[in-house]
């Protein structure tokens, strides 16, 4: 069981969001990268896109499936982790700290997320189910 | 998860207390992984991997006639393989289209296993059943009597000969032998999936369990491991190896399937001869081609392909399509009009909207595979 860090806010899809002044860095979790199985390939929006709150910004492919990654919270993407991208199963290593997927300048409030608590808790339910 | 539906192998608890991940296969509740897809499809190709594919169901065929009605409703020629001997094949409607693609294993003059598709067990079954003979030839469904165990890999021989009370070291490529495995009863076929010398053991399924734990224990002293039926189609799909109801299902003919090398008009009519034999005079519609991509993407099942970038004409469609661990690739299978098939066609496939470009290439994909040594 990995430790799900206090300073990140998560969704119920499994992404995270670590909120910095106006900046945005959002991840995946490790409990995702695990259900997928080996990460094998990234695809993330350019730098300028703009999103709503989940609203699918990109994909993440295992050898065997694709999922959607959903925006936490309203912005434009600032920077994308191009060093992820090229090595996309590095993920697994550190994917709440640098292993991170796109920077993105707020453009609301986060909302409706869960506080590391409440993920642990979430997904330890969606296991049992 | 576990599912109230979901039908079970005998080596379920197994795949359970070794930590396997499972998930619902065509429902059957079946270990994907256990280490990771990427590590086992390794172990195969340099070591050694095993396999609970007792999903496949087993059909025996005896008594005077069997060989008449295997002729007759198989696209290969049965009579061209000798007793011991095993021969893919396939099973075909009137119109030509695949019922299932099938391994057809001669026991006797008149005695034959046919080991099917999981899914389409019950359904060649009937399809058998309705054509048999009015006397002779007796069909039975063993598919629960047995559990079937794939041994992969280049230390395959090693591993199996440590289990098994015959001498395998001549057993040859789709050759097969009856023997005991650790005291059972049981039928040793130099088959696989993988493109890697391997072994197919039918065995008994209540001894199971038990063989299951002696191949684990004994696998992990050769550097090999259990595998899950993740790794087991990347590692088909490398060889450009078909999987039915990806690649092929009942809507597409033998001939377009790529099943033409397996469908033997010399041998006389067979059912679904007439309309294939009318199809190849005629030319097919589309083929099966192996693809890989050029652009960073990876083709999966359905994605559509265009002749251009933009625009242009729709030629087809995705039928498999992956990572290929043994080669870093990313390809994939599919079908096209003849006039796009030529390799080193570059066409492209869609992706959530965008279009990226790939070829058409050779299959296997992946050439150094052991399956024949």
């Amino acid at each position: 069981m990995s430790n799900y860090p206090n300073n990140l806010q998560y969704t119920k899809e499994h992404e995270w969001i670590r909120v910095e002044g106006n900046t945005g860095i959002v991840g995946i979790t490790a409990f995702a990268i695990e259900q997928l199985g080996d990460v094998v390939h990234l695809d993330l929006p350019k730098a300028g896109s703009k999103f709503k709150a989940g609203e699918s910004f990109g994909t993440i492919e295992s050898t065997k499936t694709v999922s959607d990654l959903y925006m936490p919270v309203a912005g434009t993407v600032a920077e994308v982790n191009s060093a992820l991208t090229s090595a996309p199963e590095d993920i697994a290593n550190d994917p709440h700290g640098k292993n991170w997927l796109v920077k993105v300048t707020l453009e609301g409030t986060p909302a409706n997320l869960m506080t590391a608590d409440q993920y642990t808790k979430y997904i330890a339910d969606a296991a049992n189910h | 998860m576990v599912s109230q539906n979901l039908k079970r192998t005998p080596l379920n608890a197994e795949h359970r207390k070794l930590g396997a991940r499972m998930v619902d296969f065509g429902g059957w509740d079946m270990p994907v992984q256990y280490s990771g897809v990427i590590d086992e499809h390794k172990v195969v190709r340099s070591s050694v991997g095993l396999f609970d594919v007792s999903h496949m169901g087993e059909l025996m065929v005896s008594g005077r006639g069997a060989n008449d009605f295997l002729q007759r409703m198989t696209t290969n020629d049965v009579t061209k393989i000798a007793i011991g001997q095993a021969q893919y094949s396939a099973l075909c409607k009137e119109d030509g289209c695949v019922i299932d693609d099938i391994i057809v294993y001669r026991r006797g003059i008149d005695s034959f296993l046919v080991c099917v598709n999981a899914s389409n067990t019950e359904k060649d079954e009937q399809w058998l059943r309705a054509h048999l003979p009015a006397s002779g030839v007796i069909l039975e469904n063993q598919s629960e009597a047995y559990a079937q165990i794939a041994v992969q890999g280049p230390k395959a021989r090693e591993l199996v000969q440590q289990v098994v009370d015959i001498n395998i070291a001549n057993l040859k490529y789709y050759w097969f032998s009856e023997g005991k495995v650790l005291g059972q009863p049981s039928i040793i076929a130099r088959t696989g999936y993988t493109g890697e010398l391997g072994f197919e053991l039918y065995v008994p399924a209540d001894a199971s369990p038990r063989i299951w734990s002696a191949l684990v224990e004994a696998v992990a002293k050769l550097g090999g491991k259990p595998c899950g039926l993740g790794a087991r189609d990347t590692l088909r799909l490398e060889m450009g190896y078909l999987l039915y109801g990806n690649d092929m299902d009942e809507g597409i003919n033998a001939l377009e399937c790529g099943l033409g090398w397996v469908t033997k008009f010399t041998k006389g009519e067979f059912v679904g001869s007439k309309a294939l034999a009318l199809q190849k005079e005629r030319g097919l519609g589309k083929q099966m081609v192996g693809i890989q991509m050029l652009d960073k993407a990876i083709a999966r099942h359905g994605y559509k392909i265009f002749s251009h970038a933009e625009g242009g004409r729709e030629l087809g469609w995705v039928t498999s399509g992956t990572v290929a661990p043994s080669l870093n690739l990313n390809v994939g299978m599919a079908y096209l009009p003849p006039e796009f098939s030529s390799i080193g066609q570059e066409i492209f496939v869609e992706i959530r909207g965008e279009r990226k470009l790939a070829r058409v290439c050779k299959k296997p994909f992946y050439t150094n595979g052991t399956a024949q040594l």
